[in-house]
């Protein structure tokens, strides 16, 4: 169709693309809306769980009638009592055939494996009545050794967490090039190296630290039973709780409310949701469960833990020969929802945007008596996206080459995409180079790398670094077939439909189901331009299971990509169906209509039109429509990508480090992103600065701390730093737009980018600073203290004591409800 | 995060308010912005028998001058500290330590004399009113006592404060002459504890350093002076070398803690950076 200029100034604005604010956001932020701790159902009863407060033991005794008899308490469960029924809280990803998965009871019955774990639950009529219980009842350890340390956990004779098992490793995953056909033998190719570089690196353990507790209510009615879940994932839940406990999939209804916040975090299974389920269908009473903070912080999944061995091999001039990578992933006590294939869906991404000839990834799955771990923003990729950064830095280094020069001689150049690369993946589209460019000039980098040689020479105390991220990431998760082929137990299309009402007004039904991202926004404009009615005129639901039948929910930077092209070919549908009621009522040849701006023309016959929203009115009176279709224009459609879609940019960090005391300070931030299509640049915006701060909240303040018997330290956001908007500099943001072409919207994701991004950035600034001093590793998080010892003891800052701050009356030490330290007996506060 | 049961009172004078700690059994907190003791109890750290709220007792909140004495009244906001303009006047170290802490919303709710009374030792006003000489004034149930800052801090989140008392305000001494002051505080994010800090309070006669007063915070379980630094400063030019020199002895006497944030050498060698600091500022370098 040809547009005059005149038609595409009197046209009204295309929605995609403008900076919508967010109309979900009135009641998110002032938090008048429905959270799941929000409902109150008649007669409803409150759970609250006893929590192991050792590592490891067995369950030698547990005397519950003390509980019992506390006032309001309605009964006491204990894993016994629930043994029969709880099942196993399930493991999707089996990411090898022989992966050994000793099962995850909800509730521990003979044998605790981590603090935290669920080993009683009081059932109170008051959530205070419960809680006073949970100090009542008292169960005996016999302590077993700790295991705690993945390289100590893989050693011979170690001791095991699960005693029935042989090992620790619960599965050994690797992808070989060579032996997929996608690239040269790595072995060989390490052989004919000029260079070799090899570095251990390690991904600490990271908190999700959601900004809403979990939280879980299920009311049974008959033998139906709805549960109302902080999730991110009711659909999913939906299909494990019936598998899990027995409740047949038709009698289950799981409702998402407002869900503030996941992060990874809450895709998952918990076994809380699990245990709910169970008290509900055995006292037939309403039941509601809403974690503590600390309870958050201890016993819900956490992210990453990883150990990196990685190998880079090159010639003397920085062409780039093998990649070899082997991991230790921390698996945890147990295997939750995706726990093992975490590192796995990381494995193809170890080659970054770089043209390796040769690669090899092998990783093992290591329990130990920690939480179990699992989807963490970036799920895999952060790992990888940090292990190949942070290698390129240390090879520029070992061949005294710019590490942007060596970046630019081994990236994958514009004019190559599509680009198969050496982990088999098909890169979508983008131009790296153009990216950096732009990215380098909002930066100032040629000004800052003066600066820095300025302070350099004149012995500064506080010295200049440059850091460089330069990305790419595999989003719209995700193909189902690729997914089998990963035996992956579920698909990764997504569904959606659309339906017009009588007045004209539109229900778009998705089943990606936010928490917090912003669909109904970004969704209502969408359709918007799909269907030609305004804005306003949208209304998107989600996350009930009754409402929206069909979903595969909201990680992996996967809603716009897959959900968003599932609304728009449900409006495509639509479109389809009102074309021929169009048609009809305009008495013209389908052929002949012309659709735009939400009315159907008769081409050639000014005047002739009839709207979409007109339509939606004639097919609901159904007086006059054609013979040969239903009285509908309503549809719906399933969208399952065929490829990954892979965004990409280029991150900068400009960073200060005080060589006196060692902390370090962002001075400049820049980044350009490339995630295809904007729909809205206010949306993107924002998942580019909170991606930022989680990833930048990695390298600098983030991490799990267990001390020597694997109590959690960091049980309290005294001492698990989650840094505010006071903590993080101006972020200056910027996008190159290259179209996706696997799917119609061309939107390549946006919910994981920064934080994928940032993280090696980072770091390679702080070491840019201090690497003239000798210094070539800092573990993160980046303490003042490690950076300092890093600069004047040498090495990579080592392990921090595992106390927590004295502070607060020494709040880390509360594990369980009611252990108090003599130290905080002491607390007070006149 | 619910507390273990606990009874209440809230009395509206300081009589009233001993009465009811007297009233109150073996285990009283006394609740004064309750920015620490509700969390503590919450995470059932604390479970007192009896919880008294200072909060309608009015006649405890304000500053006065007498004399030369600044008197704060114990249950004065942070917030009130702030934006004080006798404290401005007289006691700046004070203002400026109080609004590096914790939050604006804590700082509207936390106290003076909470934050004293708790002596938590990686809070920020223990080592001020250490540093400034601040007297303590107890109410008890046989009338007041005052006590001198140097011995109301006794160890680890404990003060001379007996069962059955209340701190009711505090005496800080003005700084008369040509003071400079400075608090520098060193912390990971900006709603932190104090991982070390340093108070500074510096008289400088003629290019010379007359007098410094140096309090520190988290050094060991109760605040602490800097007395080895404080004395090679008295009479020294006001140099940064000088300076620098007196500055590394500011940990001598000091036993820090090792935990997630730092270790004790660590912390001992931060002390010396923030003293050079925090003096060099305080004395107009």
């Amino acid at each position: 169709m040809t547009v005059t200029e005149d038609a595409a100034t009197l046209a009204p604005a295309k929605e995609v693309g403008q900076p919508r604010r967010r109309k979900e956001d009135a009641r998110l932020i002032t938090g008048r809306t429905t959270w799941t701790d929000n409902m109150v159902l008649n007669g409803m009863l409150h759970l609250a769980v006893v929590r192991s407060p050792v590592a490891h033991a067995r369950i030698t005794g547990v005397d519950v009638s003390a509980a019992q008899q506390a006032p309001n308490v309605v009964a006491v469960l204990t894993g016994r009592d629930l043994a029969a029924e709880q099942g196993s809280i399930p493991c999707a990803w089996p990411v090898t055939a022989d992966m050994v998965n000793p099962g995850h009871p909800s509730i521990a019955v003979d044998q605790v494996n981590h603090v935290g774990e669920a080993v009683a639950i009081v059932v109170g009529r008051t959530k205070a009545a419960a809680t006073d219980a949970v100090e009542l009842v008292d169960i005996d350890y016999e302590l077993l050794p700790p295991v705690l340390d993945m390289e100590t956990a893989v050693q011979d004779g170690a001791d095991l967490v699960h005693d029935e098992l042989e090992s620790n490793t619960s599965y050994h995953f690797v992808f070989d090039a060579g032996e997929a056909g996608t690239g040269v033998d790595t072995e060989q190719a390490f052989a004919d190296a000029e260079v070799v570089v090899s570095r251990r690196l390690v991904q600490q353990r990271l908190i999700p630290a959601f900004m809403e507790p979990r939280s879980v209510v299920v009311q049974p009615q008959g033998d139906n039973f709805t549960m109302w879940s902080a999730t991110q994932i009711p659909h999913v839940l939906r299909v494990m709780l019936a598998m899990v406990t027995g409740v047949p999939e038709h009698k289950l209804r799981i409702i998402a409310p407002d869900v503030g916040g996941g992060f990874g975090g809450k895709l998952q299974v918990n076994p809380e949701e699990v245990l709910a389920l169970l008290v509900a269908r055995r006292l037939g009473k309403p039941v509601k469960w809403t974690e503590t903070r600390s309870e958050s912080l201890m016993a819900a999944h956490h992210g990453r833990g990883q150990v990196q061995f990685i190998d880079i091999a090159s010639d003397r001039q920085g062409n780039v020969k093998g990649l070899r990578v082997r991991l230790l992933a921390d698996m945890g006590a147990y295997l939750r929802l995706i726990t093992p294939g975490v590192p796995a869906l990381g494995a193809f991404m170890f080659p970054g945007i770089y043209k390796f000839p040769a690669y090899r990834f092998e990783c093992d799955g290591v329990f130990t008596n920690k939480v179990p771990t699992d989807a963490y923003r970036g799920a895999g990729r952060p790992e990888a996206t940090f292990a190949i950064e942070r290698i390129m830095d240390e090879l520029a280094v070992e061949l005294d080459m710019d590490p942007l020069e060596l970046r630019r001689k081994n990236w994958i150049g514009a004019e190559e995409f599509p680009f198969t690369t050496v982990a088999g993946l098909e890169y979508d589209s983008g131009d790296y180079e153009q990216a950096t460019q732009k990215a380098l000039d909002l930066l100032g980098y040629d000004e800052l790398r003066a600066e820095q040689k300025r302070r350099r020479e004149s012995n500064d105390p506080v010295q200049l670094g440059i850091g460089f991220s330069t990305f790419t990431e595999m989003c719209g998760l995700a193909p189902s077939r690729v997914l089998g082929s990963l035996s992956y137990g579920a698909g990764g299309w997504e569904s959606a439909s659309i339906r017009m009402l009588p007045t004209g007004k539109v229900e778009v039904v998705t089943g990606s189901t936010p928490h917090g991202q912003g669909h109904e926004t970004a969704w209502s404009q969408l359709v918007a331009d799909q269907l030609g009615v305004p804005f306003e005129d949208v209304e998107v639901l989600h996350g009930d299971t009754a409402v929206s039948p069909r979903g595969m929910d909201t990680y992996g930077s996967r809603s716009l990509v897959v959900g968003g092209t599932a609304v728009v070919k449900a409006a495509e549908k639509v479109v389809a169906k009102a074309r021929k009621v169009a048609a009809h009522l305009l008495e013209a040849s389908e052929d002949d209509l012309e659709f735009a701006d939400g009315k159907f023309s008769v081409r050639g016959t000014p005047g002739a039109a009839v709207g979409i929203q007109e339509i939606a009115l004639a097919v609901f009176a159904a007086h006059n429509y054609p013979e040969d279709v239903e009285p509908s224009i309503d549809a719906e459609a399933t969208f399952d990508p065929v490829n990954f879609s892979f965004p990409h940019g280029t991150h900068l960090c400009a960073m200060e480090v005080d060589t006196d005391t060692g902390m370090v300070k962002i001075r400049k931030y820049a980044c350009v992103d490339d995630v295809g299509t904007v729909v809205n640049p206010l949306i993107v915006e924002g998942q580019i600065h909170g991606g930022l701060a989680q990833g930048i909240a990695q390298a600098l303040y983030e991490e799990a701390v267990y001390d020597a018997d694997g109590n959690l330290t960091t049980g309290s956001f005294v001492d698990y730093l989650v840094p505010s908007a006071a903590d993080l500099p101006h972020f200056d943001t910027a996008n190159t737009v290259h179209v996706a072409p696997g799917n119609p919207i061309g939107a390549k994701g946006v919910g994981e980018a920064g934080c994928i991004a940032s993280t090696p950035a980072v770091v390679n600034a702080a070491l840019d600073a201090v690497r003239h001093l000798g210094v070539s590793d800092i573990l993160m998080p980046l303490t003042p203290e490690r950076v300092w010892r890093a600069i004047h003891e040498g090495g990579d800052g080592g392990a921090r004591a595992a106390a927590g701050t004295n502070a607060y009356g020494g709040a880390q030490t509360e594990s369980t409800a009611g252990v108090s330290t003599p130290q905080s007996s002491l607390g007070g506060d006149r | 995060m619910i507390p273990a049961p606990f009874a209440y009172a809230r009395p509206t004078t300081v009589d009233e308010a001993l009465q009811a700690i007297a009233d109150g059994g073996e285990d009283v907190k006394i609740l004064a912005g309750g920015q620490s003791l509700i969390p503590v109890m919450r995470l059932r750290l604390a479970a007192p028998e009896t919880v008294v709220d200072l909060t309608r007792v009015t006649e405890l909140r304000g500053v006065r001058e007498e004399g030369d004495t600044l008197v704060i009244g114990a249950m004065t906001t942070h917030h009130d500290v702030i934006t004080d303009p006798l404290i401005a006047q007289h006691a700046p170290l004070i203002a400026e330590a109080t609004e590096t802490v914790a939050d604006r919303q804590v700082r509207r709710r936390g106290t003076f004399g909470g934050a004293l009374a708790h002596a938590d030792p990686a809070g920020d006003l223990p080592a001020v009113a250490l540093a400034l000489d601040a007297e303590f004034v107890i109410a008890g149930p046989n009338g007041r006592r005052t006590v001198g800052a140097a011995d109301f801090f006794v160890d680890y989140l404990t003060t001379a404060l007996e069962d059955g008392e209340l701190l009711v305000e505090i005496r800080v001494p003005k700084l008369s002459g040509t003071w400079g002051v400075r608090y520098e505080k060193f912390n990971r994010v900006a709603q932190a504890w104090s991982i070390v800090a340093v108070a500074a309070a510096v008289r400088r006669e003629n290019g010379h350093i007359a007098e410094a007063r140096i309090g520190l915070t988290n050094m060991g379980p109760t605040p602490l002076r800097a007395r080895a630094t404080e004395a090679a400063l008295a009479g020294a030019d006001a140099t940064p070398e000088a300076i620098a020199a007196a500055a590394r002895s500011a940990g001598e006497g000091t036993s820090p803690s090792s935990d997630l944030n730092g270790q004790a050498d660590y912390r001992a060698h931060l002390v010396q950076v923030l003293t050079r600091r925090a003096v060099s500022a305080a004395a107009g370098l």
